[in-house]
């Protein structure tokens, strides 16, 4: 009737790696915190397929407290990407050496 | 691509009893999502990084809609596609920074194959765990059932509301504190002198523009004023000026001391530390 649930998990996996790598060779930090979106939705995907395999509401709610906690963070994260600019003129992490030891 | 995703095709077909529609809905769906995310990885313009995950939201948005989950991909277009896009884009076209990226400049030698080395060994094994071994081992509908005649809307509502209450009351706190944050760290840095004498003849200016006709709570400001710069004569007409003027000049003495004591403090902490 539908698909099964591996090929869901499966491109699950694959975009939440797409993610992980642009996190970690990308260098703006905006790029990188869309990545991290990329990230968040391998795993709402695999939340709704499971809710889907075991019949049970759990993982929609999960994923809806999963977009609530995206939305916080991108707010938090865009806030110091701006305060960051504001000191630098420049978004690029690699830039962000204060604290090297 | 083509060929592997006709490939997938045809092992879903043949495998699964899965109908034609959910299998190509499924294979263009999963194309989007893939060719968004590699769009994302590999655009140099931010903003082109930012349509490019708008294309992998909707894809995924139709991968919920295909597993009988109308609400949440709802919620996705609106909440992801809607807001959180339209907020990256602003902040990218907010700052300026919307110019090309030289993605072939290295900066850490070796950073990056490390990384796709890693992430393709990571996904490989993951992939293949999939393979071998039981995708779920939980027990069916412990949190609430997701099957019968009841919408999706009602089973969510009704779960949201009673069995996970307390997550979703601190929902609420997380996203004023979100807020908070957000305004505390966008907010433009109380500097020394400049924001005081933006301040000072903002005031004045705006009760130079009103007409200058004394009055009684006017009069009464003025005495408690008296310490103040000699422009509170302009601050000092209708009362509700005079009221706004208030606030500034008792700010006067505070803001400056701000810079003068905060340095201190640090410098003691570095010589300390030194």
């Amino acid at each position: 009737m539908t698909i099964s649930a591996g090929w869901y998990l499966g491109l699950g996996v694959i975009l939440f790696s797409i993610g992980a790598l642009g996190v970690l060779i990308r260098r703006n930090v905006l790029v990188m915190f869309m990545c991290v979106e990329l990230m968040l939705n391998a795993a709402n995907l695999t939340f709704v397929t499971f809710a889907r395999m075991l019949h049970d509401i759990g993982g929609q709610v999960l994923v809806f407290f999963v977009l609530v906690v995206a939305a916080a963070e991108v707010v938090v994260g865009l806030g110091l990407v701006v305060a960051i600019f504001r000191r630098r003129a420049n978004t690029t992490a690699d830039d962000l050496h204060l604290m090297k030891g | 691509m083509v060929a592997a995703l006709g490939a997938v095709l045809a092992a879903a077909v043949g495998s699964g009893h899965a109908s034609w529609v959910d299998v190509g809905t499924f294979a263009v769906a999963a194309a989007i999502v893939l060719a968004g995310a590699v769009g994302v990885v590999v655009a140099r313009n931010p903003v082109h990084s930012a349509l490019m995950l708008v294309m992998t939201l909707f894809g995924v948005a139709v991968l919920f809609v295909l597993q009988r989950d109308p609400f949440l991909a709802a919620v996705q277009v609106i909440v992801y596609a809607g807001a959180i896009v339209v907020l990256f884009l602003f902040v990218i076209m907010f700052l300026g920074v919307d110019r090309q990226e030289d993605i072939a400049v290295e900066p850490l030698r070796g950073q990056r194959p490390l990384a796709i080395g890693l992430i393709v060994l990571g996904t490989t094994g993951l992939l293949l765990l999939g393979q071998v071994s039981r995708w779920t081992t939980g027990a069916p509908h412990v949190a609430g059932v997701d099957a019968g005649r009841q919408s999706n809307v009602y089973l969510l509502g009704k779960s949201v509301y009673t069995t996970y209450l307390f997550p979703f009351e601190a929902t609420a706190a997380l996203l004023v504190i979100a807020v908070v944050g957000a305004v505390v760290l966008a907010r433009r840095p109380p500097t020394s002198a400049d924001p005081l004498p933006d301040d000072g003849p903002d005031t004045t200016g705006g009760t130079a523009d009103g007409e200058p006709t004394p009055s009684d709570p006017a009069e009464g400001t003025d005495p408690a004023n008296g310490a103040g710069p000699p422009d509170d004569d302009q601050g000092s007409v209708p009362s509700d000026t005079g009221r706004g003027a208030d606030p500034v000049v008792p700010a006067d003495p505070v803001d400056p001391a701000d810079p003068v004591l905060t340095p201190e403090p640090v410098g003691s902490a570095e010589e300390a530390r030194s």
